[in-house]
């Protein structure tokens, strides 16, 4: 008998079920995936170099670019990190709304993925749905930060903008109307005959490879891997609110959708506790020009899982060093595993699965030269060089910043 | 303009099918380009409808600045629509590198690879934006 033979398909960087542009290699036996080759890097801008040529307040708004989707995410890791260096004490009611924005994004996150998830099996009415209800998020997220995407409500040492009675009665209204959409969600999720039988069994991720790959947020949470930043290691207001973690055994994309619907339910409550409690007072504290020599890693629960920030300060106005470990970093070796043995027709729902954010985790590039076909990945010195040396032929002079010290 | 160019044109204008490339963007365009095909904002009942490849769409709708890694593949699949193609850039980095500009991985705006025939700004661009660059692109059509 012939042996079957191995077919490659390559999918990205453009394609209809992508919405970045990321690039997967996948060999296929008929309809069978026998392996991936995932390439990233497509996103890679550089924006970990830029951090060091601008301020602290620059880095701030620069940051939160670094994603659209939990742009208030990598903007509140970053000052929680140099908040720590400075030993800034963020008032109370800075820290609360700091988590309000933080859970009205998780909202608007998980509304999003559900419809794109929706479109991925050609369930588009349930795009059109969530995407609908998600305005009302966005409404509200408007209203009080004056952005739909970019917030900028974070600056060192509290928040920007405050809330008045008024508004927060607004996004208590909001939420009861999203509450009643969410409940027809999670019926429809947990209920509904085709859309079970379309994810149950697709994309499975057993809890051992989940804690052996290292997988995070909602998508280790459905192995049944009990884990959450916001309840192991408190930040902002969450160490004052009650809330549950959810967990679910099906370890296939549909226990990653009903984590999701369920969290939803979570963060509506969140959000009420924040507004019945919110206490009176300043928003914010004022921030030194210069932070102080030191260094801190900060941890935060994005809507994808844990994201890391760890910045490293000089006594200038200007970081030393950050860097970013987004939530997908550590999804996108999950998926290998789950796509193994698994049809060509799953991969789009698959990826999707783990709400992938490539700008988010595109934090390095591999150059590879074309004429020697030799590729060369430049270590941190040298890249360092020519980051100074870019800047330099731009009229910026950052090698005359001496570091004094060493920690 | 003879009846036949008149036809094509109106026909054109009623139909313009889109596809969306993100060329290193955050996310954020491509969410408010999402956003603006979706009930609230309804695109499609300017006729506008989303295609997965470059061959059946006449609108090249771009957000981000272009990566040196994306850089060849934005020129292939520019390449690959059929004539008449436009090209949108969605939102500051996209019209000029926006923050970005600068960073040693990114070359600069959509303009630095291929011409571009409308720019709409903003930090994203909100919906309502990007509807109404879509909208003027396609009445400067009209001629």
């Amino acid at each position: 008998m012939r042996k079957p033979d191995i077919f490659k398909v390559p999918i990205g960087p453009q394609h209809p079920a992508l919405k970045e542009p990321e690039s997967f290699s996948v060999s296929l036996s008929g309809e069978k995936i026998l392996g991936v080759d995932i390439r990233i890097g497509y996103n890679h801008r550089g924006i970990e170099k830029a951090c060091e040529e601008r301020t602290y307040v620059q880095d701030v708004y620069l940051i939160e670019r670094i994603c659209g989707i939990c742009s208030h995410t990598h903007a509140t890791c970053f000052v929680q990190a140099v908040e720590e260096i400075a030993g800034l004490e963020v008032p109370k009611r800075g820290l609360y709304l700091r988590t309000l924005i933080a859970e009205l994004e998780r909202i608007h996150s998980h509304l999003l993925w559900l419809g794109v998830a929706g479109h991925e099996i050609g369930f588009d009415t349930l795009l059109m749905y969530t995407w609908r209800d998600r305005e009302i998020v966005m409404d509200v997220l408007a209203d009080l930060t004056g952005g739909r995407v970019n917030y900028g409500m974070n600056t060192i040492g509290g928040v920007r903008h405050n809330i008045t009675p008024e508004q927060a009665q607004k996004v208590l209204t909001a939420m009861d109307k999203l509450e009643e959409q969410t409940k027809y969600y999670i019926e429809l999720a947990l209920g509904e005959a085709t859309l079970a039988a379309r994810l149950s069994g697709v994309g499975v991720l057993s809890h051992e490879d989940c804690v052996k790959l290292g997988a995070v947020g909602p998508t280790a949470r459905a192995s049944n891997v009990d884990r959450d930043t916001r309840r192991d290691d408190p930040y902002a207001a969450y160490g004052d609110v009650s809330f549950s973690v959810i967990t679910d055994d099906h370890n296939d994309v549909f226990g990653r959708t009903v984590v999701r619907v369920k969290e939803l339910m979570e963060s509506y409550s969140i959000i009420r506790q924040l507004l019945k409690n919110l206490p009176e007072g300043p928003i914010a504290v004022k921030a030194p020009r210069k932070i102080p020599i030191g260094e801190a890693v900060s941890r935060y629960e994005a809507p994808r899982g844990e994201d890391v920030h760890y910045v490293k300060a000089n006594g200038t106005e200007k970081p030393e060093r950050v860097k970013v470990r987004a939530p997908t970093l550590a999804n996108v070796q999950a998926v290998k595993k789950m796509l193994e043995n698994r049809y060509l027709a799953d991969l789009p729902i698959i990826i999707a699965a783990i709400d992938p954010c490539f700008s988010c985790t595109d934090r390095m590039i591999n150059i590879r030269e074309v004429a020697s076909k030799n590729s060369r990945i430049m270590e941190w010195e040298t890249l360092r060089q020519k980051g100074i040396e870019h800047y330099r032929k731009q009229g910026i002079d950052f090698s005359k910043v001496k570091i004094t010290q060493s920690f | 303009m003879g009846l036949t160019k008149k036809i094509v044109t109106w026909a054109r204008i009623k139909s313009p099918w889109i596809i969306h490339f993100n060329t290193g963007a955050c996310n954020a365009c491509d969410i408010e380009i999402i956003a603006a095909l979706t009930p609230r904002y309804d695109l499609e009942r300017f006729g506008v409808l989303l295609k997965g490849t470059p061959r059946h769409a006449d609108i090249l709708v771009c957000s981000g600045p272009v990566t040196r890694q994306i850089e060849d593949r934005l020129i292939r699949i520019y390449e690959q629509m059929a004539e008449p193609k436009f090209v949108i850039a969605v939102g500051s980095c996209a019209c000029s590198g926006g923050v970005c500009a600068g960073c040693y991985n990114v070359k600069g705006g959509i303009n630095s690879t291929i011409p571009v025939s409308a720019y709409i700004p903003g930090c994203p661009a909100s919906p309502k934006a990007i509807i109404d660059g879509a909208v003027k692109l396609l009445t400067s059509l009209k001629g």
